[in-house]
């Protein structure tokens, strides 16, 4: 093993594969909301100027991807594997944008974990010497999960103050061993999550059902490591919403591992404005997927975060499953993330 | 005679409104989806129309029952019975739909035309 | 065996959840479910006024009439994609009349026109509707063939 395995679930990256660029791209009301600006391309409206939702989704991804790996100075074909996924039946988002790209693809299923669920296994490709550069991608569009996973949009059906807001969105990450220009962070660590159910069954409260496990993924990390939540500049949850925030924040709190409260974000809280009428906040692949590529890696580059933990959480249930009466599983994935800035050279 | 108009209304707004209301505290107390709610009341309506409750109901506030889909369930249930009282058992398959017909042909024909002519449009 | 680091049970944890998690407005949603299926209601009469008094129209006819112009509207309404934010507003007060089951027809054949007028249109068309009409219709012919027996 080489050392490489630190604990249960954490694995070293001895090699600190570098990010050396990311795209995001989102629809209009993630680009009315207060990181609007950070986000490389903001589309006019849900369709993208194509004929489905799913179509614009898949237009999304290919548009981060392309992006991403223009910013890292790097031609499609560089490229050794294109992975990632999304909400949709059969991952259709990926595998289609897949087929345009033409490049080797390993498609994810971790529902909105998937951004670091990619980045974890893209950074172990990398790091193992498998990969010299890797495209991560991510994205969901409300439209589209709307219509798969609740209702038809016209449907006027009252939402609860615990429901969220799936983002339109897609992001791309390029992995790489050797980048060809000034990477914008390093990953060190991964930490791959366990499934863990607490017995939610609300199909309106995703907050609530990944939180246990986002909780049992972080301290998984904090024991493998041997670091507390001071060790970190930033600790970032994906879609837990302000439900899955708080209930996280009491979770650790019980486990004795507390977070402290200006370092915990969570990327569903921060993508949209308290007046955008989103209720519990963001959710869906996307969501994390723009705000760490959009928004947290251009921190990380200037070094105004040095060391951070970007964890995506994932709801692992389908339609068929809530039907069927079963609790939602949760899942979370965690990469620690360095800045490629030294200390003392600020 | 706008005394007794507006009093006619009256009782339409309020025993609408209140079957709506308790529409709505199903909905926000035992968390069931709008489809199960919606089935709830329409064989509800049958069943207190079978035992002559609706009936009442009907003549005290007019749309105020029949609109609310508990009417919708009146509805299938008188016309099963006037059409077995005429008709004898086969009129319990054939009496239901004729009463109602013109609510579900309307939603069937013009739901088609919409979708013809109309796209899905984003929430909020 | 349970290699979870989270040491908590479902119990405990589903107390903290609805300890967190923010309850739903129950006085403003009946209200606003009243005052508008209330409004729906009444809309409903009027039309039914029209039909007897206008159009001498019998009992019966004028509340199919009734029938057949809410459900047009709602058709309307939806397809321009406003009846959505109604509902989103009043809740069982546009779901509960017989609006709500003209949107619910309505909705997913808009939505799932893209998969074909047969498979998408045709078909989705009772996704949410159908239900309704099978417990309603099972119902009726129920009370139908017991009135048949009891009544010979």
């Amino acid at each position: 093993m080489a050392g490489k395995r630190i604990g249960q679930q954490t694995i070293l990256l001895p090699m600190k594969p570098a990010i050396s660029a990311g795209a995001a791209c989102v629809g209009p009301k993630e680009g009315e909301g207060p990181l609007g600006d950070a986000f490389d391309w903001v589309t006019d409206d849900e369709l993208c100027g194509q004929q489905t939702f799913e179509l614009a989704e898949r237009q999304m991804v290919l548009e981060a991807a392309r992006t991403a790996i223009r910013k890292a100075s790097l031609r499609v074909s560089d490229i050794q594997f294109f992975m990632g996924g999304d909400l949709l039946n059969q991952i259709i988002s990926a595998s289609f944008a897949a087929r345009e790209m033409s490049l080797p693809f390993v498609g994810l299923y971790g529902a909105c974990s998937t951004m670091s669920e990619g980045l974890c296994l893209g950074g172990m490709l990398v790091d193992g010497g498998h990969a010299d550069h890797v495209v991560c991608v991510a994205s969901s569009h409300f439209c589209t999960a709307e219509r798969q996973y609740r209702f038809p949009l016209e449907y006027g059906n009252q939402r609860t103050p615990t429901a969220q807001w799936t983002v339109t969105g897609a992001g791309a990450t390029v992995l790489s061993l050797s980048p060809k220009t000034s990477p914008m962070a390093r990953i060190t660590h991964v930490c791959m999550g366990r499934v863990v159910d607490l017995g939610v069954t609300d199909a309106n409260n995703m907050g609530a059902a990944m939180a246990p496990a986002a909780t049992d993924t972080l301290l998984a990390l904090f024991e493998d490591t041997h670091t507390t939540p001071a060790d970190y500049d930033l600790i970032v949850t994906g879609d837990l919403g302000q439900v899955g925030h708080d209930l996280l924040l009491k979770l650790m709190q019980e486990q004795e591992m507390p977070l402290c409260a200006g370092t915990y974000q969570d990327c569903g809280l921060m993508i949209y404005d308290q007046k955008q009428d989103v209720h519990a906040g963001g959710s869906g692949c996307g969501c994390s997927a723009s705000v760490l590529n959009g928004y947290l890696l251009p921190k990380l580059q200037s070094g105004q975060i040095r060391r951070m933990i970007f964890m995506a959480t994932g709801a692992l249930m389908s339609t068929t499953s809530s039907q069927q009466g079963e609790s939602i599983p949760g899942v979370a994935h965690a990469v620690v993330l360095e800045s490629p800035v030294e200390k003392g050279r600020m | 005679m706008v005394w007794q108009t507006l009093w006619m209304y009256s009782k339409v707004f309020l025993v609408g409104g209140a079957l709506c209301a308790l529409g709505e505290l199903l909905c926000l107390l035992t968390r069931l989806t709008p489809a199960r709610i919606l089935v709830a009341f329409i064989v509800a309506g049958v069943a207190l129309s079978a035992l002559g409750l609706y009936g009442p109901l009907v003549e005290f506030a007019g749309a105020g029952a029949t609109v609310p889909l508990t009417g919708f369930g009146h509805s299938l249930c008188q016309g099963v019975i006037h059409s077995v009282q005429e008709r004898g058992w086969i009129g319990a398959f054939c009496g239901g739909l004729t009463a109602t017909a013109g609510g579900i042909a309307a939603a069937i024909f013009f739901g088609t035309l919409v979708a013809l002519v109309c796209k899905p449009r984003m929430k909020g | 065996m349970n290699h979870q680091k989270i040491k908590t049970d479902p119990v405990h944890y589903d107390a903290l959840t609805k300890q967190v998690s923010p309850p739903s407005k129950l006085g403003q949603g009946l209200l606003r479910a009243f005052w508008v299926g209330g409004f729906v209601c009444v809309l409903g009469q009027i039309i039914a006024d029209i039909g007897t008094k206008l159009l001498k129209m019998t009992t019966s006819d004028g509340f199919c009439l009734t029938a057949i112009v809410l459900v047009f509207c709602t058709a309307v309404l939806t397809g321009l994609g406003v009846f959505d934010k109604i509902g989103q507003y009043a809740g069982a007060g546009s779901f509960v009349p017989i609006t709500g089951f003209a949107n619910a027809m309505v909705s997913p054949a808009v939505e799932f026109r893209r998969e074909g007028m047969v498979l998408g249109l045709g078909a989705k068309l009772f996704t949410i509707a159908g239900p309704v009409l099978v417990y309603g219709i099972s119902a009726s012919v129920l009370v139908g063939l017991i009135y048949a027996i009891i009544f010979p």
